[in-house]
């Protein structure tokens, strides 16, 4: 079929030529659809337990999100007027985005360091951040309270510049963008599209910088919502370095994340996985261990440092400082700790459970910041508990991800099975660079060839 | 390195970088810094308030909000917070010095955390001095957990909420009127004017009438002044009032950050590109 297309774009007529591509595209979009039809197919066995637990609650969660669209945020929701942000912004945001922190690190690893033992999961990791930011996104969507103005950021409707948020909306946006051009190579594989697909990957290490940049800045602005929340805060938890704390914490809870998805993704989807991949995953597993074990020491440090700056010994007898306590001994000296110790005794079972821990903890602290230690002198009774549709809602946006996450691993090649073009190519580039040296009037004959 | 290449990195990227510029460009402006205008305030003497609530009944009517009925006397049996329904709510307080009435309402802050917070501008610090809300919010919220004195509130039961707060009567002060609760105060608790005006009728009480007032002015000076200014007998601390605000602009508490991102936004891709190209050459090397 492709050959026949080709014969046709070589038509020297202007108009002949535009029309035809026109045609071309349209077969080209039209081919899609039906394969994409054709792949919404399951894969493999239909009757799993996953399957079974989760598609009715995805069931029962997609008919409370549109009862919740219709009736006011109240409908079926504990947010009150004393805690505006529940369990879709204070813990699938502050808490997802983290943890999708991996697909930053990864990319500066593979990309900035050069470091090449960590690209075979790099594709899956910047997948589950892709995937995680647009479900986060929807939870965001979810939670607003006048639905038809989210665009307003966004179209100019009123620039809140000076606004932490108006930072955040557009650097979600944006990195979204960037993570779908650092994953979109191999949608091209999957598709077979060679010549889309070399375009794509150019465009790979631009995406990424950028993509790195926006990271930084918006994991760190997720905190700097709550300095205006000064006197809302216990003072255990305020401090002017809490943008920083945000930063270094999406990188361990990132990494972390990364670790058990890994450790998941083994048993579910090996028959996807190169042997080079399944050859290399230990070894990848004690390195991000190390990652983790001095961005958790770094981080431990830096609350320290502020705890004794803070002069903060007066709260640590109170209950709230007893939680302190075990926030950062419990979960974040403990497993710093253990991954230590892991990488070094190369004890691939206690790095899991490291990571498990520490993800734990990324959701006590990040939960802190939106409700516990948030306006902490409120009685329990009239602080926020999420309702069970609240958390349904919740668990339906998760699980809908997995299975998109499933979908796409069982078609692209995700975890290392690159397809033999695509790596022959890759291998031509590097050798013609090699060939063209340094000037700018060689590197053009490169674009002439196709 | 190749240039090209270097070109192609710098190009995939500059289209993100241009948007996000449009984030930093405008940090520097300093809209948020009060307006060297004069604008309008209310002083509030509390020695004067008598908990008649007619003020609560007026605010309520002239915003199309349901009436409260202010003869009912046992709502003063808890301390009660403005909501959506009510944009200004009398407390009473039992003290040795007799009862103690004291009306709150938003405090439209001359630096305001609500304003700073909003990321459509839907808040907004007018010339005149209110703080107002307009339609092309999102429903986000921020500007709740950003509000020092935790005044704005959503409508949460309808589909169509909106944020709810006193707005100084806005539309009233534009055509020269005074806000509605100033209007109907029969006991004169509520003085309406220019912020310096007040101000200075605020301290004339203080020094004109030796031991009546504790010589403090709430709102001259808590998070960087704002347009509402009270006056009391009694010691504020104990009439329920936030002491623990601080005199630093809310706002300003997020401008360390808004700072950095253009500073990041420049030096991040540099510096990543950079070190990118420093690795590929060594690992060339090493594989050579
Ligand atoms: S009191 Fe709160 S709502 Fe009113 S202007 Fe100040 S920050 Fe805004
Ligand atoms: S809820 Fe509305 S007014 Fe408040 S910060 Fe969000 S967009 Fe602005």
């Amino acid at each position: 079929m492709r050959k026949e297309f080709e014969s046709i774009t070589i038509a020297r007529n202007g108009l002949t030529l535009a029309l035809s591509k026109l045609v071309l595209l349209t077969f080209y979009f039209i081919g899609f659809l039906v394969l994409l039809i054709k792949e919404l197919k399951p894969k493999g066995k239909v009757l799993t337990a996953f399957n079974v637990i989760t598609l009715p609650i995805i069931l029962l969660g997609t008919y409370l999100i549109i009862t919740h669209m219709f009736y006011g945020l109240s409908h079926g929701s504990n947010v009150s007027q004393d805690f505006p942000w529940g369990i879709f912004i204070g813990f699938n945001v502050m808490v997802g985005v983290p943890f999708a922190g991996g697909a930053y690190v990864l990319a500066f690893v593979v990309y900035i360091l050069n470091a090449e033992k960590y690209h075979p999961i790099l594709r899956a990791t910047i997948l589950n951040g892709f995937l995680a930011y647009v479900f986060y996104a929807s939870a965001i969507f979810l939670d607003l309270g006048r639905k038809w103005n989210i665009l307003n950021p966004i179209i100019g409707n009123e620039f809140g510049v000076n606004s932490v948020l108006f930072l955040v909306a557009w650097h979600f946006l944006l990195y979204m963008i960037a993570q779908f051009i650092e994953f979109s190579p191999a949608i091209a594989e999957w598709l077979e599209l060679k010549r889309l697909r070399k375009i794509l990957s150019s465009m790979t290490l631009g995406a990424c910088v950028f993509g790195i940049a926006l990271s930084t800045l918006h994991q760190s602005g997720l905190g700097a919502l709550f300095m205006m929340a000064k006197n809302k805060l216990h003072p255990l938890w305020y401090t002017e370095f809490i943008p920083v704390l945000f930063f270094v914490s999406s990188i361990f809870a990132g990494l972390s994340c990364v670790i058990v998805e890994g450790t998941i993704s083994k048993k579910v989807f090996r028959h996807r996985m190169s042997e080079e991949y399944l050859k290399n995953y230990d070894d990848i597993v004690i390195g991000l261990a190390r990652g983790c074990a001095i961005t958790l020491f770094v981080y431990f440090f830096l609350k320290v440092l502020i705890f004794i700056h803070g002069k903060s010994w007066v709260y640590i007898s109170s209950p709230m400082g007893i939680w302190y306590l075990v926030e950062v001994l419990g979960f974040v000296l403990i497993p710093c700790l253990m991954f230590y110790y892991g990488q070094r005794d190369r004890r691939i079972n206690l790095i899991r459970v490291a990571a498990l821990v520490t993800m734990l903890g990324v959701i006590i602290n990040r939960i802190n910041y939106s409700m516990i230690a948030y306006k902490w002198y409120l009685p329990l009774s009239e602080k926020y508990i999420p309702t069970w549709q609240e958390i349904v809602i919740t668990l339906t946006i998760v699980f809908t991800q997995l299975w998109i996450f499933r979908w796409v691993v069982n078609r692209m090649p995700v975890y290392g099975e690159v397809p033999e073009w695509a790596k022959e190519k890759e291998l031509e580039e590097e050798e013609y660079q090699a060939e063209l040296g340094f000037t700018m009037a060689n590197g053009g004959q490169r674009y002439r060839d196709y | 390195m190749k240039r090209r290449e270097f070109l192609k990195v710098a190009l995939s990227g500059l289209g993100l970088f241009a948007s996000s510029a449009i984030c930093s460009k405008t940090v520097f402006s300093s809209e948020i810094k009060a307006k060297t205008k004069e604008f309008f305030g209310v002083l509030v003497d509390t020695t004067r308030c008598i908990g008649c609530r007619t003020c609560e009944a007026s605010c309520a009517e002239s915003h199309s909000l349901p009436i409260p009925n202010i003869e009912d006397k046992s709502v003063f049996t808890k301390i009660r917070k403005p909501d959506e329904k009510t944009l200004t709510v009398v407390n009473r307080f039992l003290t040795e010095k007799g009862e103690i009435y004291v009306k709150i309402q938003c405090m439209h802050c001359n630096q305001p955390g609500c304003v700073a917070a909003c990321l459509v501008k839907a808040m907004k610090k007018r010339k005149e001095g209110p703080v107002t809300w307009d339609e092309n919010c999102m429903g986000c919220r921020y500007c709740m957990v950003s509000c020092p004195f935790d005044i704005p509130k959503f409508e949460y039961d309808e589909a169509f909420g909106r944020i709810m707060k006193c707005d100084m009567c806005y539309g009233r002060i534009s055509s020269g009127k005074v806000p509605a609760c100033v209007e109907v105060c029969p006991k004169e608790a509520l003085t309406f004017g220019t912020r310096r005006d007040i101000l200075n009728e605020a301290k004339k009480r203080i020094y004109q009438t030796p031991g009546l007032y504790v010589p403090y002015i709430y709102g001259e000076n808590e998070v960087g002044g704002t347009a509402f200014l009270y006056i009391s007998s009694y010691p504020f601390e104990k009439l329920n009032f936030q002491m623990d605000l601080g005199y630093t602009p809310y706002p300003e508490y997020t401008t360390g950050f808004l700072y950095s991102v253009p500073v990041i936004l420049i030096l991040w891709p540099a510096f990543l590109t950079g070190i990118h190209y420093l690795t590929k050459e060594r690992k060339k090397e090493i594989e050579r």
